[in-house]
């Protein structure tokens, strides 16, 4: 359903996406490993169209988004999990989900849908967002991006920096979205986390995907992780 | 006069300046806070606001009230669009870059000025007030109309804190403010936002002038004093915060008019000054500024 071919991003004149290209079906969590540096966030962030290519095409369901100005692309159902959560740290819970909640007609609904998931946000709605645990921050960033209703979300390093047992709850949730039918993208650096959730892993090195398999691949053979990575 | 009328009347002229040094200020501090835009131009809105006041109450002169109220309403509207015009024709297609934003809105403030000085002229021009009526208080007459300019300032800072924290515009334009790209990522128009915001912001500079002409006449330099106030609340203040620009505001507004009263208005401006530097030595992010992000 998205379709990321051929992707060229620049920063200023060095090159950070080199001939991306990645796909993506329905209902599949196709995980992204591969070194800080590798252009991981810069993927999710031309999906998005806040990184602009230079070549190469986006398409959701075959229409192509990559030429849309940014706030178009969420209107289209792709919900954005920033790295660092990029709360709107100074307002409340329930702002940010109203935020979230802006380009859709039927937001009781939805905002319902998401806070089912994190019970643990219903109890701190009008707590300013900033002040919220860790954990907390992680769940209110993911119920945003849950709030526009999208068919597919980019999750980019979700469990950083945060305590063993929150990294549980944020892989269950997942699971939970899968299970939805939601197709995910999600960025990992721990890969034990990713064995469990993900159907195909792509590695990503030097701004280009250098190869994709399905995870049970990665489940085969470890090594192939120290080869693309540098780690395991 | 006794001492403790003569301080009333000084505080009352405080207020007056506060009053639209606030909404002035105001309308600065809001394009800073969501474009980081410096708009060297703000200024010449205020003047545009005075100017376009004097046009309308001339056109509509059957009675003062009917002038003013009526340039109350058309005029900001007038300087609102100018501002949304330049905002598309010029910011816009400098990407919002802080340093040519400053370049052009220079050159915006000189193109409205003469633009003025040729079609308006160089003569200052009275409205007239829309009622004339003397508070007689024990010590000395209060002009009414003074007492309306400051309630009405009130009243349209109560109404921008309100759009701001309670509606759902607010909260589009405080998600701009805080982080951009994020906004985007949720849907929110931040080009649309930036055009109303900088149309707002002249709007508030332009309400301010309307205000003020019956007591201060419309000139085609009168926008140099209120943007070099400005610029000294907003930093004060804290750039971005609005609060911040509120309390320095009135700050700085009260003190001008009290030291102008009891010294004169060149030893106001330069305590004005002497405070904005004191205050960036100690606490260089303002008052109420947030650390940089
Ligand atoms: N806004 C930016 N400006 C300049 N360089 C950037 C910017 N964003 C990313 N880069 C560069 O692009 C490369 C890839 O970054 P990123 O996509 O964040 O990698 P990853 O998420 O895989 O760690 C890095 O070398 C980084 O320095
Ligand atoms: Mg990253």
């Amino acid at each position: 359903m998205l379709e990321i071919s051929d992707l060229d991003v620049y920063h200023g004149s060095s090159q950070t996406l080199k001939g991306m290209s990645l796909t993506l079906g329905k209902g599949e969590v196709l995980c992204l490993l591969g070194r800080n540096g590798a252009g991981k966030t810069t993927t999710l962030r031309a999906i998005m169209g806040l990184a602009r290519a230079q070549r190469g095409s986006v398409r959701l369901d075959g229409a192509e988004i990559s030429t849309l100005p940014a706030h178009e692309v969420p209107r289209r159902g792709i919900g954005y999990v920033p790295q660092g959560r990029r709360l709107f740290s100074e307002l409340t819970v329930r702002e940010n989900l109203e935020i979230g909640l802006m380009t859709r007609r039927s937001p009781r609904r939805v905002l319902d849908e998401a806070l089912a998931l994190f019970p643990r946000l219903q109890e701190r709605l009008g707590q300013v967002s900033g002040t919220l645990s860790g954990g907390e921050q992680q769940m209110l960033a993911t119920a945003r991006a849950l709030c526009i209703d999208p068919s597919v979300i980019l999750l980019d390093e979700p469990t950083e920096g945060l305590m063993p047992s929150m990294i549980a709850t944020i892989r269950d949730v997942i699971v939970t979205l899968r299970d939805h039918g939601k197709a995910i993208v999600l960025v990992e650096q721990r890969v034990e986390a990713v064995l469990s959730v993900a159907d195909r892993v792509c590695f990503v090195e030097n701004g280009r995907a250098q190869a994709t398999m399905p995870v049970q691949d990665l489940r085969d053979d470890p090594s192939l992780l120290s080869r693309y990575v540098g780690v395991g | 006069m006794a001492f403790g009328p003569f301080l009333l009347l000084a505080t009352l002229e405080g207020l007056l300046q506060a009053a639209v040094l606030t909404l002035t200020a105001l309308g600065l501090s809001l394009v800073f806070g969501v474009m980081r835009v410096v708009n060297v131009a703000h200024g010449e809105f205020y003047m545009l606001g005075a100017v376009f006041a004097w046009w309308v109450a001339s056109m509509f002169g059957m009675h003062p009230a009917v002038g003013f109220f009526v340039a109350l309403i058309v005029s900001p509207i007038i300087v609102g669009a100018i501002a949304f015009a330049s905002e598309r024709l010029i910011l816009k297609r400098l990407n919002y870059d802080p340093e040519s934003t400053i370049v052009a809105t220079i050159g915006m403030l000189y193109i409205i000025q003469q633009t003025t000085l040729l079609t308006y002229g160089p003569d200052a021009r009275p409205v007239p007030a829309p009622f004339y009526y003397r508070i007689q208080l024990p010590w000395f007459g209060y002009s009414g109309y003074n007492l309306f300019v400051i309630v009405a300032a009130i009243v349209m800072l109560v109404a921008v804190w309100f759009v701001l924290s309670r509606t759902r515009l607010g909260l589009i334009m405080r998600a701009t403010q805080f982080d951009r790209e994020t906004a985007q990522a949720f849907g929110i128009p931040i080009e649309r936002v930036y055009a109303f915001v900088f149309a707002a912001g002249a709007m508030l500079a332009a309400i301010a002038a309307v205000l003020i002409v019956p007591i201060r006449q419309a000139h085609y330099l009168m926008g140099l004093d209120p943007l070099l106030l400005s610029f000294i609340v907003v930093i004060l203040g804290g750039l971005g915060s609005l609060r911040g620009t509120v309390v320095a505001a009135l700050l700085i507004g009260l003190s001008d008019g009290i030291i102008s009263v009891f010294f004169s208005p060149t030893l106001a401006k330069m305590i004005s000054t002497l405070l904005v530097a004191l205050v960036l030595v100690f606490k260089p992010e303002g008052l109420f500024g947030a650390k940089a992000r």
